[in-house]
């Protein structure tokens, strides 16, 4: 499969059609699909009516985008006009949404051609892609194990060939988890700089939408065509998205990294650590300073996120009532109404959330939990700005472990949230992360290395990711 | 899992550290509106108050004088301007609703809930 930058150079020169591009993508989804159940929902007919688009728009001369015909699987919380949007949630069923979400357009704008909407745990709360109402997604290296999550559907289908972007989201690691564990590239961006508008919320002090892809590169293409500005979105920060693409060859030399040493220790699996150490000793070896910086306040973002996230979580899942959109019980009164609808339409661990959330903010715990919770967020937004006085940039694992397999930790929620201890702080700061693959673990899957940057830093993170990844080749 | 053990009433939590009680997850599913089983009633105990447990960590924490962060970037009150614009159509807002009527939302009766 080529990449969405050759692709999109071919359709453009006309050497190949938007519709054979896709013929070829569709061809993949068929023949594998059905055990990796990337998708919620194939649109092939949308795709081919977007893909001839795109081939008149060649024959008339353009304007063409950066992505023309460029096959992209979109994670099924971003809306698409017309196109059944779930959250992979029962309490979802039916609703199509009446509009796009930006990233949607602006993707749809530069040529892309959406082949589906990608599975995922319900409402983005998860890790392995095990809570989707509409069953698993099942890792393309090893279909015995989990693709990670929330995004598994986004980071599978890159895996498996079934687009060469996808667009996820990622409030506590949601992105880069399933990029480690599925080999690929998956970057969640500074908060602000990708709209949000239409990214069915979970924690909205959290969430950010950004791409999953097989190369540096094209995920720096995508980062591009998504992020900037939208008037739609009241926290989207009034600037260009930073142009990250013209840097990707500048190498490292002369840069200063981190390597994060509350994030090499205990509860992280021998092998993965030895992987990421190996990165250190590369981005060394090509002229970066690199030292260990031990960033205290991250061994508490656990915690932490566990009590923000599920408040704001709380309140806007309130939004689910059987009243505008999605599933109704019905009953004698809206109350009623209300109760057995989202008793019905919500997972478990929906409920986990909002429970916990609901309870994190009630009156006379309000302090004790959400407060607490909201100063120490202070407190590790100070400790990485610390780090970032001495470095350009930090390194990690994405994930304590390689892919693991299914059932294995659905029957005890924390050894499941143990899982985003290294990408969970970056989401609290509200900073950009990356995962990027770097070779395998003892057991033959993807190890991801993850590579951090202070606040609209993406110039120096996405350098450092293009140097892990051309020294892997 | 309560701590059968513990001497002390059932009271409000001043730290993270106290376990959520099977009472307390009752009264917080009646104000999140979601009905439990018994047996999801004694399970999401267990599994709410392992959580807890883990967030006691944050009581070692000394956070006199730090400021909360509600979230992560410097902007606040951002308006737009005050012209009309492109907005939703109601039909089709109201074509994916469960239930509608003259232009509304319907839903069943709001009085004669048993609370």
């Amino acid at each position: 499969m080529s990449s969405a930058i050759d692709i999109a150079a071919a359709v453009q020169s006309g050497e190949r059609s938007a519709i054979e591009v896709l013929e070829e993508h569709l061809g993949a989804i068929s023949e594998r699909e059905s055990e990796v159940h990337a998708f919620n929902l194939v649109t092939t007919d949308q795709a081919i009516a977007a893909a001839t688009a795109v081939d008149e728009l060649v024959a008339k001369g353009g304007p063409l985008g950066p992505l023309a015909g460029v096959p992209v699987a979109i994670k099924d919380n971003l809306c698409t006009r017309g196109v059944a949007t779930t959250c992979s949630s029962k309490i979802l069923e039916g609703w199509v949404p009446p509009y796009d979400a930006t990233v949607v357009t602006r993707l749809a704008a530069a040529g892309a051609i959406m082949v589906g909407k990608t599975n995922m745990d319900e409402f983005a709360m998860g890790s392995s892609t095990e809570n989707s109402a509409f069953g698993p997604t099942r890792n393309p290296h090893d279909l015995s194990r989990v693709p990670g999550g929330s995004s598994g559907g986004s980071a599978a289908a890159v895996a498996a060939g079934f687009a060469p972007i996808s667009l996820g989201s990622d409030t506590g690691g949601s992105i880069r988890q399933p990029a480690a564990l599925c080999g690929v590239v998956g970057v969640k961006p500074t908060y602000g700089t990708v709209s949000r508008l239409g990214l069915i919320a979970f924690g909205s002090s959290l969430d950010q939408v950004g791409p999953f892809a097989n190369s540096v590169a094209e995920a720096a293409l995508v980062c591009e065509v998504i992020g900037g500005h939208d008037p739609g979105d009241s926290t989207s920060l009034p600037q260009a998205f930073p142009a990250v693409s013209e840097h990707l060859s500048d190498g490292v030399a002369g840069m200063r990294i981190g390597l994060i040493t509350e994030m090499m220790g205990e509860g992280i699996a021998p092998d993965v650590a030895k992987r990421i150490r190996a990165a250190a000793e590369w981005l060394a070896a090509a002229g970066a300073e690199v030292e260990e910086v031990s960033v205290p306040a991250v061994t508490f973002g656990l915690s932490a996120y566990y009590l923000v996230a599920p408040a704001e979580a709380s309140s806007n899942l309130s939004r689910y009532d059987g009243v505008r959109y999605g599933l109704r019980v019905d009953a004698p009164t809206t109350g009623e109404m209300m109760e057995l609808t989202r008793t019905a339409g919500f997972g478990d661990e929906v409920k986990r959330r909002i429970m916990l959330g609901t309870y994190a903010l009630s009156a006379g715990y309000y302090d004790a939990f959400y407060g607490t919770a909201l100063k120490v967020r202070t407190l590790i937004r100070r400790d990485f700005d610390a780090a970032y006085e001495r470095f350009d940039a930090l390194l990690s694992p994405t994930s304590p472990t390689t892919a693991f397999s299914f059932g294995d930790k659905t029957a005890d929620p924390m050894s499941m949230y143990l899982n985003d201890v290294c990408t969970i702080a970056t989401n609290l700061a509200g900073h950009p992360a990356m995962s990027v693959p770097y070779g395998l673990g003892d057991d033959g899957m993807p190890v991801g290395a993850q590579v951090l940057a202070p606040a609209l830093g993406e110039v120096a993170m996405f350098r450092v990711a293009a140097a892990l990844e051309g020294s892997l080749s | 899992m309560t701590e059968p053990t513990s001497p002390e009433p059932t009271k409000a939590p001043q730290t993270t550290s106290e376990r959520i009680t099977t009472e307390q997850v009752a009264k917080v599913a009646k104000l999140a509106r979601l009905r439990l089983t018994d047996e999801e009633l004694t399970r999401f105990t267990g599994q709410l108050g392992d959580v807890l447990e883990h967030a006691a960590d944050l009581d070692l924490l000394d956070l006199e004088g730090v400021e909360p962060m509600a979230q992560p970037i410097p902007l606040a009150n951002v308006f737009r301007k005050d012209v009309p614009g492109p907005i939703l159509d109601r039909d089709e807002v109201l074509a994916v609703a469960p239930a509608a009527e003259d232009g509304f939302f319907r839903v069943p009766p709001v009085l004669g809930e048993s609370e």
